[in-house]
């Protein structure tokens, strides 16, 4: 027994240094010398929340638009991940030691600790995404109206919906969170008046601030869970406003798709059909909230010695917050609902009809 | 310090003195010596080391051409580790690069600041492995613990002094009942103490999770969860000055560890911990009470990672949120192990773990080594420390096998 067992260990162990040998017969490059020449010695760093850079969420897009400043300015970066909360402050003072020039950090939970670098660091300037209580010349806030977005996919969402009931949840009860939802649920209200029906919402409810949540961004099972319920109760499109948790929406939506039922979700924050790995075939659109793009002008901005401490807000306007392509769904949304949409931005943008929401960033 | 030195004072005669552990006791694994904990660390350094040479882009691009060149592969391999470890060094220790002698030295009050928490944790940990409890809940008590200290932190009005000390005070007291309930339980109705901790690890952190719901937690004009920010006069002060993040906790550390040590080896409640660890049976012949033991150690336990709870709020973070314990209740065991459950072993170990932690930030954003490897070299750490032991076992069981 135990030596067949070292024998098996022994091929296995051969195969693999077998694959080391032949994987290690390429050529050696000419030593022409290194001529990566730095184009700008500005240095941009970026320290994520918990949520790590692969969240396919707002720490990743975030750390993008970082990479792509890199890569279009050719400047040098440095990125930080932060494990737990603790080490927001070792890593954001850490930044500064290693004389980054700007420092974006991502979530509002990093605010208090930016605040506290900042005023450390007055020669330093920092970035701080989703967030705007921080009121210092060295700090420049980015946040989004991501309720004018969530307007145009609440529309969206009640003009294609058979049975009448669309549906949203969220992942924590927290404003970057509600301010989706209620864009969402007004979203649908607006259509309903528009056009005489009566989408019901389920999942939110705007005026008492009372809704689903899964008190995690995590746990997918939950949020599968949540999904099936909505699904049960009539909902034919779904927006997931829970992070990774939102998988579970994804498997949901496929599986009631699999058995007969013809129900589609929206995505948050990114365009779900380039992160979804599957079930991208049920998303009706997403509601983008452009980090990536903003992040890099404002590193740019500063690597043109062009800092300000005025905050950004990605409004329908600037193309900071959008509606993605509906791609699969092209032939469920009509010419005439996907008219009605972009005229419904149009009126946003204009200031025709005006987006409420008390989660919403004040200019 | 080990535990056949106990002194035996008249009063103790009657009771059994902790023997010898022999070579198969599995607690050997708790109190082995103080070289295989030392081997543990250099091992699990140097794989690290390697992991992070494999993983590294440019040695992988070298290695595509190993039969070509093989020294580009090698000194690439040695470049990635040396440069890792050098950050890591850099950022625990000391950082020649600083402009004045206070950011040079800047490192080394960090990892006794992130030390802190872990050694209080960690004594709680090894204090009830001492008595032959597995205790995994350090967690859940931290975040009470926590929980407690900030909300008299935040919420009360009191003279300079009085305040911190009523945190402390709160934050002890928290963790204290959290690690009773288990003693309490245990004793009561033999229910095993792995299983009421990692439970109540996750009633712990629900539960400050609602509390941050609600508005009372919450900051004024806010819905998120994190609370307001504790008094000025509930916070530790800084031991040295506003430059540095080390405050008085440390030295609430230390007093801990001079204190558990004079518990354990000094004490008659230790010594009677001890003999209930080492053997329930002989100490409840010799007029131990067991169960009083479960409950005390428990007790104890939980007001030490109370006081970890309590270094963070008043110490670094200041505010609530449901991230406040990291995840230093569960290094706390790790912790404790690599110390041997012994005080100033758990000591010297959290300190170890400090600089890893604070090394690791350093590491990631100097050479963008990805910090997960710190959290592989822990988890080695623990693997070799466990694995003599293990290793011995197993043998025994073959021999007896083939026998």
């Amino acid at each position: 027994m135990t030596t067949r067992r070292l024998r098996t260990l022994g091929t296995l162990g051969l195969a693999g240094v077998t694959g080391l040998v032949l994987a290690g017969c390429g050529a050696a490059p000419d030593n022409a010398g290194d001529s990566s020449a730095q184009a700008s010695d500005f240095k941009g760093c970026i320290v994520s929340d918990d949520g790590g850079f692969q969240d396919r969420s707002f720490n990743q897009s975030s750390y993008e638009g970082l990479k792509a400043a890199e890569e279009h300015k050719g400047i040098q970066i440095s990125q930080a991940e932060s494990q737990s909360e603790t080490e927001f402050e070792p890593n954001l003072t850490s930044m500064a030691q290693q004389g980054c020039n700007l420092t974006v950090s991502v979530g509002f939970l990093l605010a208090d600790t930016t605040k506290k670098v900042a005023a450390a660091n007055p020669d330093k300037h920092f970035a701080i995404v989703d967030d705007n209580s921080i009121k210092a010349d060295n700090v420049k806030p980015i946040v989004y109206n991501t309720a004018q977005a969530a307007f145009l996919a609440g529309y969206l969402a009640a003009g294609t919906s058979e049975t009448g009931k669309v549906a949203t949840y969220g992942g924590m009860d927290i404003p970057t969170v509600t301010v989706f939802m209620d864009g969402f649920a007004d979203g649908v209200k607006y259509y309903n008046e528009k056009n005489k029906a009566d989408v019901q919402v389920l999942g939110w409810n705007k005026d008492s601030q009372n809704g689903t949540f899964l008190s995690s961004f995590q746990d997918s099972s939950k949020a599968k869970t949540v999904t099936q319920n909505l699904i049960g109760e009539g909902a034919d499109v779904v927006l997931p406003v829970a992070g990774q948790a939102a998988q579970g929406t994804v498997d949901a939506v496929t599986e009631a798709n699999r058995s007969g039922k013809d129900v589609r979700l929206i995505w948050p924050d990114t365009d779900g059909y380039e992160t979804l790995d599957a079930g991208k075939e049920f998303l009706l659109t997403s509601v983008l909230k452009e980090m990536s793009t903003s992040v890099e002008d404002v590193v740019t901005q500063a690597a043109d010695g062009n800092f300000d401490n005025t905050q950004y807000v990605g409004t329908l306007e600037n193309g900071g917050v959008g509606l993605a392509p509906y791609h699969d769904q092209q032939d469920e949304v009509s010419e005439d609902l996907d008219k009605q949409v972009q005229q419904l931005k149009q009126d946003i943008i204009d200031g025709k009809v005006t987006v409420q929401s008390k989660n919403a960033p004040t200019a | 310090m080990s535990a056949s030195t106990a002194p035996a004072t008249s009063d103790q005669v009657s009771a059994p003195p902790p023997t010898e552990l022999s070579a198969e006791d599995p607690r050997r694994t708790l109190l082995g010596s103080t070289l295989q904990s030392v081997l543990a660390v250099v091992v699990a350094l140097i794989l690290g080391g390697l992991l992070i040479a494999v993983t590294d882009e440019r040695v992988r691009q070298a290695a595509g051409y190993f039969f070509a060149r093989p020294g580009d592969t090698l000194s690439a391999m040695w470049r990635a580790a040396s440069s890792a470890y050098i950050a890591m060094f850099y950022g625990a220790v000391y950082n020649p690069n600083g402009s004045t002698l206070a950011d040079r030295l800047y490192p080394l009050t960090e990892t006794l600041t992130v030390a802190t928490p872990l050694i209080l944790a960690g004594l709680g940990v090894a204090l009830a492995f001492r008595a032959g409890l597995f205790n995994i809940g350090a967690q859940g008590q931290i975040l009470i613990g926590a929980t407690l200290a900030a909300w008299v932190g935040f919420a009360w009005q009191l003279p300079v002094g009085l305040h911190l000390l009523a945190v402390v005070v709160a934050g002890a007291a928290g963790g204290a009942v959290w690690g009773g309930i288990v003693g309490l339980i245990k004793a009561r109705t033999g229910a095993h103490e792995v299983i009421l901790t990692i439970m109540l690890n996750y009633v712990a952190l629900n539960l400050v999770a609602w509390l941050l719901t609600l508005p009372g937690f919450q900051r004024e004009g806010s819905s998120n969860p994190i609370s307001p920010p504790v008094a000025d006069t509930a916070m530790f002060p800084k031991l040295l000055g506003d430059h540095f993040r080390l405050h008085w906790g440390f030295v609430v550390a230390v007093l801990a560890t001079v204190a558990v040590a004079w518990l354990l080896n000094r004490s008659t409640v230790g010594f009677e911990l001890r003999a209930v660890g080492a053997n329930p049976r002989a100490a409840r012949t010799a007029g131990i009470s067991v169960t009083r033991g479960f409950v005390v150690v428990m007790l104890l336990a939980g007001l030490l990672a109370g006081l970890a709870g309590t270094a963070q709020i008043a110490g670094t973070e200041h505010s609530l949120t449901s991230g406040v314990a990291a995840s230093f209740g569960f290094d706390a065991i790790t912790v404790a192990l690599l110390g041997r459950s012994r005080p100033w072993g758990t000591f010297f170990a959290g300190i170890l773990y400090g600089a890893f932690r604070a090394g690791g930030v350093t590491m990631q954003s100097m050479t963008g080594t990805n910090i997960d490897i710190v959290l592989v070299v822990q988890s080695l750490i623990v693997l070799f420390v466990a694995l003599p032991p293990l290793f011995k076992f197993a043998t025994r069981r073959s021999q007896e096998a083939a026998a």
